[in-house]
């Protein structure tokens, strides 16, 4: 189907794919090629990203370039490397079957990354090699006979540096040619698998429909595909296809051959043959930097102070660096109302744009520099590789839940906002790992918990001030209270609902880079918009909604907020609440800061000054305290004592009480059935915690 | 021919070739396809600080991998130079 877009004739862009290992520079490449022409999505169905950039061929034709995912290999183990697959043999309805491949190496590391590129020349397909990281490999002593690797492979060999921009404009040369030759690609499959090959390929070109310059690359790939991951947009094999397979590996069961071993063998035996008249080791060089810094880095000493002192700098940096600018949209978004206040007549018209749409989306963006600096931040770590040996240290304690060091960054960065946590799961490899981290991850108590942690102490200690033992300690304790929560429930959802394979901890710890900051910037821009994209929508949607809520039915003429608030739809559905909560102490007062603080937790301390009428801000909250403290229950008693306090703290621990994080686990799970038992397990899981405090606070005479 | 011992046994920067290698289980097909199979010379650089997983040399990289698969893979140490 694709044959005729090989012509040089065809008005047809040609598209371009660009694979590799993870860490060989593709994105720097593509990015290199592409420039800011370049639209990221997710393919359809699954949580992998899609990128695809243009550029112009050397006689500025556009050529079309689909960055895929990195993958050590096209039998696919995760979702990621499944597109990888699917896309190279045209399985996917969404995305045009690429006419070549350029392969990205990194010549460093030639022998595994030759693994991919064996696989890929099965395909048929005209591929391109692009040697990057050529000086890394020189720096480590290693000389790469380029032009006899020309000569072996017979397609053009690209030697680059991506990172210092080398190589770019011979890469755009080759890729520009309208005649690509195949690569002389013939390796001998071991004999008692050879048979099978065949069979199944002729199968697959009769009854799949496989072109045959791929059908040979199917059947190589079905014999190594042992745990297929199929994704949507792939279709299932044709069943005499599979009934020959299954034949197959019947008999070879019985006579005990490992054919998928077999197989992965004889490819690297013939790339150690290849690599052994290319490669020439000129000097042995001593210990590397990446070895020295991991000397460091990994020690069982120093290890641990790297970590905590790393990790406690990116949270310096997001409490001090985030304030400014989050002062500042405070700033715009208030003074944008004011204007919309000054300019419109007074009305529910003006009050829905005011209250609701800019207030909502600014609650949005005021966590944005904080979001911002994490994506920063992780993209730092991952790059520079760091990221691996965070997992590295971490892995033993991790695996005490079930769960691998991969999921440690995500959950830490949690405690700061847990959404760019959730967003970067991405690299956990195990699909049940990547869930179960993404269900706990809201657990760990995020900054926007501090407004409502520090107002419910503020109320729960006699005195104006707080003092500082009694503030750390309850601090402390809602810390580990929720880290506990974090760490119990993946320990659980590992033994229950996502019970799977043994833990895994196959990973590359690839050598320190430098980190290319215009690549990190690139990703956190692209992360921080689709953030703003989904998450703004649903949280002006229901911004909207809760504000009709409280705005409506309106109360008669004269009436003060807090009246109107308490005769509302929302007030009614405090009071209809009480009978839920009581038990926990709280009254239907609570109950409508609960209900609006639904949108972000951090609400609840706005929502309080308008029940209890008190003026005030996050930052102070003395007025809001003193009218609080006089707040009674009908028969007289006083509604904040310090249990309630406590258990209202505790229920905000647990409770799943943010809309934007929702959307996000609703995009990277790609159904709402998750979110939806997020909701219901943390706030279950408030409720009874909550219900077990307060009962046996209040029985002991609190 | 030297005794054959546990990956996970090796002490930290011994070199050692993989003899014995599990034929089943998808960890160990991840494994080859990383490039670690019968025959692949390797380097141990460490143990993690918590003593497990462990990390290995091979192929001109480096590579984790727990102490429950290394246990499974059976090396023959070099000589000590």
């Amino acid at each position: 189907m694709s044959a005729d877009t090989r012509s040089p004739a065809s008005p047809r862009t040609p598209v371009y794919a660009f694979v590799g290992n993870p860490n060989c520079g593709k994105s720097t490449l593509f990015n290199a090629l592409t420039g800011l022409k370049q639209k990221v999505g997710n393919y359809p169905g699954v949580t992998v990203e899609k990128k695809i950039g243009e550029t112009y061929s050397q006689h500025g034709h556009p050529i079309k370039i689909i960055d895929l995912p990195g993958a050590y290999s096209l039998a696919a183990r995760s979702p990621d490397e499944a597109v990888l697959r699917d896309v190279l043999l045209g399985r996917r309805a969404d995305t045009p079957q690429p006419d070549r491949i350029v392969c990205i190496l990194d010549a460093s590391n030639l022998e595994r990354n030759l693994y991919l590129v064996h696989q890929i020349l099965d395909l048929g397909r005209p591929v391109i090699l692009a040697l990057n990281m050529m000086d890394l490999a020189a720096k480590s002593g290693l000389e790469i006979r380029v032009a006899r690797l020309e000569k072996e492979l017979g397609i053009p060999i690209i030697p680059c540096e991506a990172a210092n921009g080398k190589g770019i404009v011979e890469l755009r040369l080759a890729m520009s040619r309208s005649d690509l030759p195949l690569a002389k690609h013939a390796w001998e499959i071991p004999a008692p698998i050879a048979p099978a090959v065949s069979e199944l390929a002729a199968s697959l070109q009769e009854n799949d429909g496989k072109a045959p310059f791929s059908a040979r690359a199917e059947a190589l790939l079905l014999l190594t595909d042992q745990d297929t991951v199929r994704v949507t947009g792939s279709k299932p094999l044709h069943p005499r296809t599979s009934a020959i397979f299954h034949n197959w590996q019947k008999r070879w069961a019985g006579e005990g051959t490992d054919w998928a071993g077999s197989l992965v063998s004889s490819r690297y035996d013939a790339i150690t043959e290849l690599c052994s008249r290319i490669v020439v080791r000129k000097a042995n060089v001593g210990p590397s930097v990446s070895d020295r810094i991991d000397q460091v880095v990994t020690h069982p000493v120093w290890g641990w102070t790297s970590l905590a002192g790393i990790m406690a700098l990116l949270f310096l940096s997001i409490f001090t660096l985030a304030e400014l600018p989050m002062n500042f949209i405070d700033g715009r978004m208030a003074a944008l109302a004011d204007w919309v206040k000054s300019v419109m007549q007074a009305g529910d018209f003006r009050d829905l744009i005011t209250d609701s749409a800019i207030a909502g989306v600014g609650g949005v963006l005021v966590f944005l520099p904080q979001i911002l600096i994490l994506f920063f931040f992780m993209g730092l770590l991952e790059s520079t590789g760091y990221m691996a040996r965070a997992a590295f240290i971490m892995d033993r304690m991790m695996s005490r839940v079930g769960l691998n060091g991969r999921s440690f960054i995500p959950l830490l960065s949690s405690y700061a906002c847990a959404i760019p946590g959730i967003m970067a799961t991405r690299t956990i490899e195990d699909q049940k790992d990547r869930l179960t981290t993404i269900l706990v991850a809201p657990l760990m108590s995020c900054s926007a918990r501090l407004p409502v942690y520090l107002l419910m102490m503020a109320a729960l200690v006699p005195g104006e001030r707080v003092p500082l033992l009694t503030k750390v300690s309850i601090m402390l304790l809602m810390y580990s209270l929720g880290t506990l929560g974090a760490f119990g429930f993946a320990w659980l959802f590992k033994r229950t609902l996502l019970k799977g394979e043994p833990p895994l901890m196959i990973m590359e710890l690839p050598p320190y880079r430098l980190p290319r900051v215009r690549d990190i910037a690139f990703h956190m821009i692209e992360r921080a918009w689709m953030f703003l994209k989904n998450a703004g929508t649903v949280i002006l949607a229901l911004s909207i909604v809760l504000w009709f809520l409280a705005a409506y039915p309106k109360a008669h003429d004269g009436a003060t907020t807090t009246q109107q608030l308490e005769q509302s739809f929302a007030g009614k559905a405090g009071h209809t609440l009480e009978p839920v909560i009581k038990p926990l102490g709280f009254d239907w007062q609570i109950g409508i800061g609960l209900i609006s603080s639904l949108a972000a937790r951090e609400v609840f301390v706005s929502t309080m000054g308008i029940v209890f009428n008190a003026e005030g801000s996050d930052e102070n909250t003395a007025p809001l305290r003193e009218s609080m403290l006089k707040a009674k229950w009908p028969d007289g008693r006083p509604l904040f004592t310090p249990l309630v306090c406590l258990t209202l703290m505790i229920f905000y621990v647990f409770a799943m009480q943010c809309m934007s994080t929702l959307v996000v686990v609703k995009r990277e799970t790609n159904s709402w059935r998750w979110p939806l038992f997020q909701i219901a397990y943390m706030t279950g899981t408030a409720w009874v915690v909550c219900f077990i405090v307060y009962q046996t606070g209040h029985a002991l005479g609190f | 021919m030297n005794a054959l011992s546990k990956l996970s046994e090796l002490s930290a920067g011994t070199s050692a070739v993989v003899r014995e290698f599990p034929k089943q289980g998808s960890a160990f097909l991840r494994l080859r396809e990383m490039g670690l199979m019968p025959g692949t010379a390797l380097t141990l650089i460490r143990t993690a600080p918590l003593g497990d997983p462990i990390e290995v040399k091979v192929r001109g990289y480096n590579l984790t991998l727990r102490k429950s698969e290394a246990e499974q893979i059976l090396v023959e140490a070099s000589a000590k130079a």
